[in-house]
């Protein structure tokens, strides 16, 4: 099994230690254990903390002695899919600062493909007013679980501009085509107009960080695309994910599939029903020409990594979202 | 016959104080006098009003000019999240001033529940996105505030004209000073308590209310950078006078006489609806009504049985029965505006058809109306009612009305009827007016511009082309 | 060309051409707006008595269904009992329209109602497809009436109107009217397979022509079934339809009808385009099963004051 994923390195990530299987820092613990106690409460940290572990379990072999008070209930990471939020089909497991997190397979990856194929018509259909209170309820959601966030180690910096980032992406559902549209003054009798459309299921290598995983999935679904996310920081990705299970989000417009992306993405990239990839997260620059290369097949969509670290603090621009989405122009001739 | 019973929203929803004051800089303040706003429904008193004088609308600009240095100063992002928590607090209160409204200005309770109130939240929505990307609306890369909005709306649609007035100024780091109409307060007053519950910087939205005198102390307000007005052309064109030599920069919004022009190819029952709609909506209290039916000659008395028929369905009554089309005339002036060019109408010779509807004895009614044989003399095919009443006329070819469409000083919208997508094209082409409606009537959304051509007014508000009148 | 709202029906051509002619100039229906139509009547409210009214109107309306494969003649008696006491508890709950069986099950419905006034409908023609030769159809039919049917709901051959061919699907109908001697010709558009509301009108006006007593919007069979906008475009057809001819014809919407609301929806859309002539058991069905539970539960929630639960009537 292999170990577990490296997070991608980002201006905003903290950055951790890579975990290993026997050893949990006493910090996360508590981190983690404060959350459980008062889960999305902005007031987690005026909960007495509980008692930490009475030591850490740095030797395997030495039995840990039984901490006094209660014992925190610990949550599964699981996939999420379609709305729901299943087990590897594979049954396979890897650690993530301590937790167990679903290892993706290639399969989960098909089925995230068909979920999101699923969705994605009626989510291209529904209203751009709709969509983007949808995204305007994705940003209260997050605020709503900011203390879960924390003790997954995201900075307040860093999740009020994941909060914002969505709220600046739920502005853009009915302006975009506003922007990126426009009646064209053809030289003859015919209404001309060109608007932008989803290009349709678009596959994201996705940063580890949150504002990493706003700065892909938002700009992507906003425009009504549905996207497959395969990410390693599973805790992150998937408390985003049952954030957004919270927000309204119709099952199968985000599918996050947790694992790596050198195993998963190349199963995306080759997929003939997958439109657009987008690598924008990915640091192996081989695997991404590797991916590239096999996107050409059915002539996806590509958004290349970026140079050096992507800086998600930045104004993304509206590229982002143009990148992801077709233009139809439409002939009409007039005439009484 | 199946008749419904009477299905009357809770009056109680929503509660109102027995006097309001002055909204100026994050307080409620007395003025120099009160006024009473009635329901017109039934004539009864709903709440005693305050009334502005000079000295409280110099208070209220400078509360708004102090405002406007931090409030334009803010990140777009953060202006975005205040309209967010109002476009969010809207609809949560949604029902509670749906039925306020329809106490205040006597519109059905269907109306103000389905669409007043909807449009609204979803105006601050479309402009609470654009705050913090208006270096990508088209309008430079570095685009500004001019400063203090003076705003004067009608009565017809009061939240609704308070949301197309505020939601862009606030956007584009404006601060305001908006007045509402005289006989429909309380809405106003009801989003300034919205105001404080969102948190909302003192003085970055402050409402005068008061009558004609009030209003046009606050647009020719030297400290005023920009007016915005809707309401008649009549004020519209005292307020152009007014600002002359000034540098405000002004946006008017004002009357109309649409035509609505039915071929003989229309998908009929929906032409009837939509004529229906276009006139009868809000009972006539409409800018962009469709108070003119031009009608092709070959469908012109099948189209109006199909009418006359349809029209003797529309429930006209209590403006809080969830059944009612129809509700009061919004005030006795209005009221007597209405019944005033409708027997113009007749000594002039038109024909007078009124659907069947009994009138309820107290309160402000008027059936609706159309006049048949009427012509392009006739002032009710000229003047804008602005009421329940419909002018028809015909027409033998398209270019014939395109002729008669255009035919009028105004501007501000036009309807299409015809199955044949070439000519609704060719047709809208030549229409001199805003708005085009083809196939459908009386659409907005806070994404599309409206504004007319001529006198119907200059500018533009809603959509990307909405933001243009508050930038420099 | 110049179409007029209601076609003259004077020397109507009994051509392919003309027929088609005809078909074709009746006035287009627009999607966005007659949904829009139908949504804004959907707000009505119809509370107390105006609510205790309508459901009897529509207990009254009900073809009560059965149309499985798994129909026994236990399964029919039982159903036709119900159909003439919906509510064993409550005398003054009325009987429904009619019991609307597949032809093996006529004679076993026939038993139970007769004399009761309460209609038997039977399916015929090859129901649901409507895809067998004309003289296996008619063969349907008769047999249906021979076993004591009063009426006979049919499908048009939803092919043949698609590829164009209407003599071909107003000669069938035809064929079929004659088959039924007196009992009442009810004709299944399937308007879900028709896919446009265009369609739907055409469909409509070549029943009529061709002499349907009612027009029936599904067979419960396709995905798409009874809708609202369906049903009014239909209810224009047959005013307009009386307007040029002064014979009244039916409205049957079927399937998808499962709830009280739903159906004081089809009320509402009756009263405000059609009016009184249509709101009467002769002129306006619901084919439903499902529906006739719900219009009790309803019932006895108005008579009693509270909410009634499902195990209090009969699964029949």
């Amino acid at each position: 099994m292999p170990k577990s994923a490296k997070p991608v390195a980002t201006s905003v990530v903290a950055d951790e230690p890579e975990a290993d299987a026997s050893v949990r820092p006493a910090k996360k613990a508590a981190k983690r254990a404060r959350a459980a106690a008062a889960p999305g409460s902005v007031l987690a940290a005026d909960v007495p903390a509980p008692p930490p572990p009475a030591k850490p379990a740095q030797e395997p072999d030495e039995p840990a002695a039984v901490p006094a008070g209660r014992l925190t209930v610990r949550k599964t990471y699981k996939l999420y899919i379609g709305g729901a939020f299943p087990r590897s089909e594979s049954g396979r497991t890897y650690l993530v600062d301590g937790d167990n997190a679903a290892l993706a397979s290639r399969k989960d990856a098909r089925d995230a493909v068909v979920a999101a194929r699923k969705a994605q018509s009626k989510w291209a259909g529904a209203t751009a007013y709709n969509r983007g209170q949808v995204l305007y309820r994705i940003a209260e959601m997050i605020e709503a679980r900011r203390a879960e966030f924390e003790a997954l180690g995201v900075s307040t910096a860093e999740l009020d501009a994941t909060i914002d980032r969505w709220v600046w992406y739920a502005g853009w559902s009915d302006k975009i085509a506003q922007v990126a549209g426009n009646a064209n003054p053809v030289a003859g009798p015919f209404f001309n107009l060109s608007a932008p459309e989803p290009t349709g299921v678009v596959a994201v290598t996705a940063p580890a960080s949150l504002l990493g995983l706003a700065s892909v999935i938002a700009p992507a679904i906003v425009t009504g695309n549905t996207v497959v996310v395969i990410t390693p920081a599973a805790q992150i990705a998937i408390t985003l994910a049952e954030a957004l299970a919270t927000s309204d989000v119709p099952a199968g417009v985000v599918n996050v599939l947790t694992g790596h992306s050198a195993e998963v993405a190349p199963w995306l990239a080759s997929h003939d029903d997958v439109n657009a990839l987008d690598l924008t997260g990915l640091d192996d620059t081989d695997l991404a020409t590797d991916l590239e290369r096999s996107a050409s097949g059915t002539l996806k969509r590509v958004i290349r990594p970026a140079a050096g670290v992507p800086d998600f603090t930045a104004d993304p621009g509206v590229r982002p979202m143009t990148a992801l989405l077709e233009t139809k122009t439409v002939w009409h001739p007039k005439g009484f | 016959m199946f008749e419904y019973a009477p299905a009357p929203e809770n009056r109680s929803i929503v509660d109102i104080a027995p006097s309001y004051g002055l909204f100026i800089d994050g307080e409620f303040a007395e003025g120099k006098g009160t006024f009473k706003t009635i329901n017109p429904a039934n004539e009864e008193a709903l709440s005693e009003i305050a009334l502005a004088g000079p000295q409280d609308i110099d208070r209220a600009v400078a509360a708004a000019r102090r405002a406007f240095e931090s409030w334009s100063a803010l990140p777009g992002s953060e202006r975005a999240k205040y309209l967010f928590r109002i476009a969010r607090i809207i609809q949560e209160r949604a029902r509670e001033l749906a039925v306020l409204e329809s106490l205040d200005n006597g519109k059905p309770i269907k109306e103000t529940r389905d669409f007043d109130l909807p449009l609204v939240a979803a105006h601050f929505f479309y402009y609470a996105g654009w705050a913090d990307k208006l270096k990508y609306a088209g309008f430079g890369s570095d685009p500004r505030p001019l400063g203090v909005a003076g705003q004067v709306i009608p009565w017809n649609f009061p939240m609704l004209m308070l949301a197309w007035k505020i939601a862009p100024a606030l956007a584009t780091g404006n601060t305001v000073v908006l007045k509402p109409a005289e006989t429909t307060p309380l809405s106003a007053l009801f989003f300034a308590e919205i105001c404080r519950q969102a948190e909302l910087p003192p003085g970055v939205v402050n409402i005068v209310t008061g009558a004609g005198d009030t209003g046009r102390y606050l647009v020719e307000h030297p400290d005023v950078d920009k007016v915005a007005f809707t309401g008649s052309t009549e004020v519209g064109r005292q307020i152009a006078r007014s600002v002359a030599g000034t540098g405000k920069r002004v946006t008017l919004e004002l009357g109309g006489k649409a035509a609505n022009i039915v071929f003989d190819d229309a998908p009929i029952d929906q032409a009837v609806e939509g004529i229906v709609n276009g006139i009868f909506f809000n009972q006539g209290h409409v800018c962009c009504a469709g108070s003119r039916l031009l009608v092709q000659e070959s469908i012109a008395e099948e189209l109006l049985a199909s009418l006359k028929r349809r029209m003797a369905t529309i429930r006209l009554g209590d403006p809080l029965d969830k059944n009612t089309d129809i509700g009061a005339i919004n005030s006795e002036a209005q009221l007597a505006r209405i019944t005033e060019l409708s027997q113009i109408g007749e000594s002039e010779g038109a024909d007078r058809w009124s659907a069947p509807c009994e009138l309820p004895d107290r309160g402000f009614w008027f059936a609706p109306t159309i006049f048949t044989g009427v012509t392009q003399a006739h002032r009710i095919a000229r003047e804008e009612i602005f009421g329940p009443v419909l002018s028809v006329l015909t027409f033998r070819t398209p270019a014939e009305a395109v002729e008669k469409a255009n035919n009028t000083p105004y501007g501000l919208s036009a309807g299409i009827w015809t199955e044949k997508g070439s000519r609704i094209l060719a047709v809208a082409d030549q229409l001199r007016a805003g708005v085009v409606w083809a196939n459908t009537f009386n659409k907005f959304d806070p994404a599309s511009p409206f504004g007319g051509y001529k006198e119907s007014g200059y500018g533009r508000e809603g959509g990307r082309h909405g933001l243009e009148a508050y930038l420099a | 060309m110049t179409v007029t709202a209601t076609p003259s029906l004077s020397g109507l051509p009994d051509s392919a051409a003309g027929l088609r002619t005809f078909l074709h100039g009746l006035p287009g229906v627009d999607k966005v707006g007659v949904e829009a139509r139908t949504a804004a009547l959907g707000t009505r409210s119809v509370k107390t008595t105006a609510k205790a009214q309508a459901i009897d109107l529509a207990i009254r309306m009900v073809d009560l269904t059965t149309l499985e494969g798994a129909d026994t003649p236990g399964k029919v008696r039982a159903l036709s009992a119900k159909a003439l006491r919906p509510d064993p508890a409550d005398p003054s709950c009325p009987p429904v329209a009619a019991v609307c069986v597949y032809p093996a099950m006529v004679p076993v419905a026939a038993e139970v109602l007769a004399g009761s006034g309460v209609h038997l409908a039977s399916v015929a023609t090859a129901f649901p497809s409507g895809q067998a030769p004309l003289e296996v159809k008619l063969a349907d039919t008769r047999d249906a009436v021979a076993g004591g049917a009063d009426e006979i709901d049919m499908v048009i051959s939803r092919g043949a109107f698609l590829a164009g061919d209407y003599p071909k699907v107003f000669d069938e109908i035809v064929a079929v009217k004659s088959a039924c001697g007196d009992a009442h010709l009810k004709v299944i558009l399937e308007t879900g397979e028709l896919s446009t509301y265009d369609n739907v009108r055409r469909a409509s006006w070549l029943a009529m022509l061709a002499g349907a007593d009612f027009i029936k919007t599904s067979t419960g069979k396709v995905p798409v079934a009874a809708t609202l906008p369906v049903t009014l475009v239909m209810l224009e057809a047959v005013r307009d339809f009386r307007a040029a001819t002064g014979r009244q014809v039916g409205v049957k919407p079927a399937g998808g009808i499962r709830t009280t609301k739903d159906a004081i929806k089809y009320l509402v859309l009756i009263n405000e385009t059609v009016g009184d002539d249509w709101l009467d058991p002769a002129w306006f069905r619901f084919g439903a099963s499902s529906l006739l539970n719900d219009l009790l539960m309803q019932r006895t929630k108005l008579t009693t004051g509270h909410y009634a639960g499902p195990d209090y009537f009969t699964l029949d």
